[in-house]
């Protein structure tokens, strides 16, 4: 993708071109991306949809959607756009701008489940899987879940009762500290 | 031939095996390993979808660190691959990347430590003769899906050790082990990654279409080099057979394990005691010296 659309109808568009460093408005609906998706029956908005949205300016449908949570960033979209479009890092940038402009989400398990593990790097400097676990299933109130897995995974040593705290945690939170710093620049 | 090993947090827990079976290959082939001091999470996914500057400083703190040591990278896990390798490439091609992760990080880093996946190791710095030349017990019989996933291939530019579509490496792995890797289209679709935690009937839908068309082509079991690919594919399989229909229980193996049976590795120092669906069965006939396998039980 070399020659961007001049085209100034939408902030969004350009909110989006920053945040995630790749020409969104190259996007002519081919829907490649979506045909590849793994997720597409579970989304919303198909990614091609997503790109189109972003287009239009409907901040309110695309960063309440639940597509920008359930993409898994399995990259295929982004491998594949004839325009070179980075979709997934776009999808990046709409998690993030949702987060900061603290948007209702129709499902809050994604944000809850990143919460939980970074929360859990920010205090250990690796996961901690069942502390992170049990913070993810308080927030959601999803307690049960999975649940019947547990023990078979603690004896198989798959899970640990203690955390493996890493000697370079004092690192770890003095770039969680500037790191929040540098993304509330603007 | 020495490098310098980015284990993972995924690695001391729910891959452990990965751990094991790595450091086990690594050792018989002659590759030392030495643990980055002190190392931590690289962010995953939690950190390049929720805050942009944790996604390069976090791998750039690690790198760092190997840096000290003077040698290249090695890394098992593909989510920390892709993350340490994404890292690189951006702060080589984006100066502000680049500055910003001086900033957080206190200290200069150019993107220039030499970051290689387990996979890219063996195949290409290694090479298939020479693993050939060490293997003392061939899977002789055994029918191996290869199951790439995301990661290991994609996107292009930033890993680009293998074909992004069409992957073959591990297929060349398998076959230098003596067993038969087979084709099928779904090598490189996604498991539903981190969605086992917050969807898991996604992962449990995408888990359920690869294990079955895996058991079409005919594999008695699935190679994978991704902790989360591992776990899905593996512990889902009940709940994905009550949701989506019965198929018959497939081993999923970490491509270290199965290389290391071939080296002539025990079962025990591999890990493979910790899977849920068992791969004994997979293995009794090669060792009663029968040809032909019955597939694996849980």
């Amino acid at each position: 993708m070399t020659n961007p659309i001049p085209w100034s109808g939408s902030g969004l568009l350009e909110e989006v071109r920053q945040r995630s460093g790749t020409e969104v408005s190259a996007c002519f609906q081919c829907h490649k991306c979506s045909t590849g998706c793994p997720i597409g029956p579970e989304m919303d908005f198909l990614p091609s949809q997503i790109m189109r949205l972003v287009h239009l300016g409907a901040e309110n449908e695309v960063l309440g959607s639940q597509a920008i949570w359930l993409c898994a960033s399995c990259e295929a979209c982004t491998t594949r756009c004839p325009m070179a479009i980075d979709i997934a890092g776009v999808m990046d940038a709409l998690r993030i701008m949702a987060i900061d402009r603290q948007t209702v989400l129709p499902d809050a398990h994604g944000k809850q489940f990143h919460r939980s593990f970074l929360g859990s790097v920010r205090r250990h400097g690796r996961v901690y899987e069942m502390g992170m676990m049990a913070t993810y299933k308080l927030r959601t109130f999803d307690l049960l879940s999975d649940v019947e897995k547990i023990p078979q995974m603690l004896a198989q040593g798959k899970l640990s009762l203690l955390p493996n705290r890493s000697g370079g945690i004092k690192g770890v939170r003095e770039i969680f500290r500037r790191a929040e710093e540098e993304d509330r620049k603007p | 031939m020495k490098y310098a090993f980015f284990p993972g947090c995924s690695l001391e827990s729910t891959a452990r095996s990965f751990d094991i079976s790595t450091r086990a290959v690594c050792r018989t082939l002659g590759i030392a390993l030495v643990d980055i001091p002190d190392w931590t999470c690289c962010g995953s996914t939690p950190a390049h979808a929720t805050s942009d500057s944790l996604a390069v400083a976090l791998p750039v703190l690690n790198l760092q660190k190997a840096r000290s040591l003077g040698l290249p990278v090695m890394v098992a896990c593909a989510s920390c691959y892709a993350r340490l390798r994404t890292a690189n490439h951006r702060v080589s091609n984006d100066p502000e990347d680049l500055r910003r992760a001086g900033r957080i990080t206190g200290r200069p880093y150019d993107g220039g430590v030499e970051v290689r996946h387990v996979l890219d190791v063996l195949v290409n710095h290694l090479g298939l003769d020479a693993i050939r030349a060490k293997v003392s017990r061939p899977l002789a019989g055994l029918q191996v899906a290869c199951y790439y996933g995301c990661l290991l291939t994609r996107p292009p530019e930033v890993v680009a050790f293998d074909d992004a579509e069409h992957p073959t490496c591990m297929d060349e792995l398998v076959a230098a082990a003596g067993a038969e890797s087979l084709d099928w289209p779904f090598k490189t679709e996604c498991c539903g990654a981190s969605l086992s935690m917050t969807h898991s009937e996604v992962a449990s839908r995408l888990s359920h279409k690869l294990l079955s068309m895996a058991r079409t082509a005919g594999a008695d079991c699935l190679a994978v080099a991704c902790p989360l690919c591992q776990v899905n594919l593996d512990l889902r399989q009940a709940d994905a057979a009550k949701a989506h229909g019965a198929f018959r229980p497939t081993p999923v193996l970490y491509i270290t394990q199965l290389l290391g049976l071939a080296l002539g590795i025990s079962f025990k120092n591999l890990g493979l005691d910790a899977l849920t669906v068992g791969a004994k069965n997979l293995f009794a006939k090669r060792d009663s010296g029968a040809v032909g396998f019955a597939g694996g039980k849980p």
